[in-house]
């Protein structure tokens, strides 16, 4: 068994909690009152058919849907301890997404150098040190499990990885910043079984730092790597529960009828 | 709920080993009633038929776990189909230990034949436990094939019988014992053969707990009947 799925003694502090969230793109109803909360430092993952709204629920979390015109939310995303809504209209977006980071289905490096990809963060911030950006960026690649297959190549650009380093290095760029909470959107989908497999890994470690939310739509994986789950359907939270509780005995038949391949 | 997988495959298999496990089951179920059978009527040739049976459930148990491991393999089952195929897996276990059983009084039948003193103990009044004991594996094989839970509990309930079956004849063996002592090997032969069909009622109850714990997922193991009752209801 996972140690992944067995909780340490200490009980999950609260780090994030959508409240009510309905979300709109224009006239259609995305989201329908979602309420759940996200733990520090344990990975929750969500799960659903397609169009049921994961997807559409995280990128709320950085407040993606801001670049489209016609969006919008309803209800709160408080993000602890300072119990700020991220949704208010008065906090801003790049702040939020300093906080919550986010990583891609689709690797999606920076057309630089492998360093300079790591570091992009840090000087958005106005950092200039040199040599803290050094530390940071090394720190963040070995973070992400991939420092010893570029320490010598970090000049290079970033397109010349493989599609699990790009991807690992996506992830570094993430850790870079130091975010509370990291947003992965089907982070292995477009990925091999051993590069799925290392992103799996590198989740399971980075959790120490950061917390986690991930959607994917590999029920194995969701098995595999989280400490919570949630089942979405037609936009709405149908269970959130322990991963071991929902993959052993989910409470709500439709959970079941979908993770055990009834539904369709 | 819906009982049919996206994959009808998956489906197939499932039903393949289940109906597997219901022939391991039957025959079990035979074995039993022929051990009873030789029993009551002293009969070696029918004891003989028990033991040669024992192959085949042993066989039985290899090809169901063989599948079981393959189906896990591929299919990575979870919720209902994972507690099914656990599930499946212990009942397999537990039949085959129950045919087990049924060779051990097999065994036994021959012995007491060959002591020469079957008539002058009290073997018949074992038929009411063995009968008992074999109608409640009867009764859980149809439970486990129709999952219900309110059939399980009941048989939960029933294996209180046997026990007390089985206090009841020790205590009577241990007179005979007392009254004559060449009596002693062969009244020990009758209490071997008495717990064998003690333990066919326990792996009965072992079985209708497994039901409890596909239907609703909760494992009611060593837990009191007052919170049995509340998981099933």
């Amino acid at each position: 068994m996972s140690s992944t799925i067995t909780l340490p003694d200490n009980p999950p502090v609260l780090k994030a909690e959508s409240k009510n969230l309905d979300f709109y793109y224009s006239d259609f109803k995305a989201l329908k009152g979602v309420s759940m909360p996200v733990y520090e430092n344990r990975v929750t993952a969500l799960i659903g058919p397609s169009g049921c709204g994961k997807s559409t629920y995280l990128r709320c979390f950085n407040r993606m849907h801001d670049l489209y015109p016609g969006h919008r939310y309803d209800g709160k995303i408080e993000l602890h301890p300072d119990d700020v809504d991220i949704l208010d209209a008065s906090v801003d977006p790049i702040e939020v997404r300093m906080r919550i980071s986010m990583v891609f289905q689709k690797p999606n490096p920076f057309p630089k150098s492998i360093f300079e990809n790591v570091a992009y963060g840090l000087r958005v911030r106005g950092e200039k040190s040199t040599t803290y950006i050094e530390d940071k960026v090394e720190a963040a690649l070995k973070a992400a499990a991939i420092w010893n297959e570029v320490k010598d190549r970090i000049g290079e650009p970033a397109t010349n990885l493989s599609g699990g380093q790009q991807q690992r290095l996506c992830i570094a760029r993430s850790l870079a910043t130091d975010p509370e909470i990291i947003l992965f959107d089907e982070p292995t989908s477009a990925l091999d079984p051993i590069a799925t497999g290392s992103i799996e890994e590198l989740i399971s470690e980075i959790k120490s730092k950061v917390t986690i939310l991930i959607v994917t739509h590999n029920m194995q994986q969701a098995a595999r790597v989280s400490d919570f789950v949630a089942y979405m359907y037609l936009g709405e939270m149908v269970e959130y529960g322990q991963t071991s509780d929902i993959f052993m005995k989910p409470k709500r038949q439709e959970t079941e009828d979908y993770i055990t391949g009834r539904f369709g | 709920m819906s009982e049919k997988h996206l994959s009808s495959q998956f489906d197939s298999e499932l039903g393949a080993v289940s109906t597997r496990v219901m022939e391991l089951g039957g025959l079990v179920e035979s074995q039993i009633r022929q051990a009873i059978y030789a029993l009551s009527q002293f009969s070696v040739e029918v004891a003989d038929q028990v033991t040669g049976t024992e192959a085949r459930v042993n066989a039985m148990e290899v090809d169901i776990d063989r599948e079981l491991s393959s189906i896990i393999a591929r299919r990575q089952p979870t919720a209902r189909d994972l507690r099914l195929l656990i599930a499946i897996s212990k009942a397999t276990a537990n039949l085959e230990r129950v045919g087990d059983e049924a060779a051990k009084i097999a065994r036994m039948v021959r012995s007491i034949i060959q002591s020469g003193a079957p008539r002058s103990l009290p073997s018949l009044e074992l038929r009411v436990a063995a009968d008992l004991a074999s109608g409640l594996l009867r009764k859980a094989l149809d439970a486990f094939a129709r999952l219900d839970t309110a059939a399980a509990l009941a048989i939960l309930k029933e294996d209180d019988l046997i026990d007390k079956e089985f206090d009841g004849f020790v205590r009577k063996l241990i007179t005979y014992m007392m009254e004559d002592p060449r009596m002693i090997s062969p009244s020990l032969d009758l209490l071997f053969l008495a717990k064998a069909i003690e333990r066919i009622g326990d792996h009965a109850k072992n079985i209708s707990e497994l039901i409890i714990y596909i239907v609703k997922g909760a494992d009611i193991r060593h837990a009191p009947m007052a919170k049995i009752e509340s998981v099933v209801k």
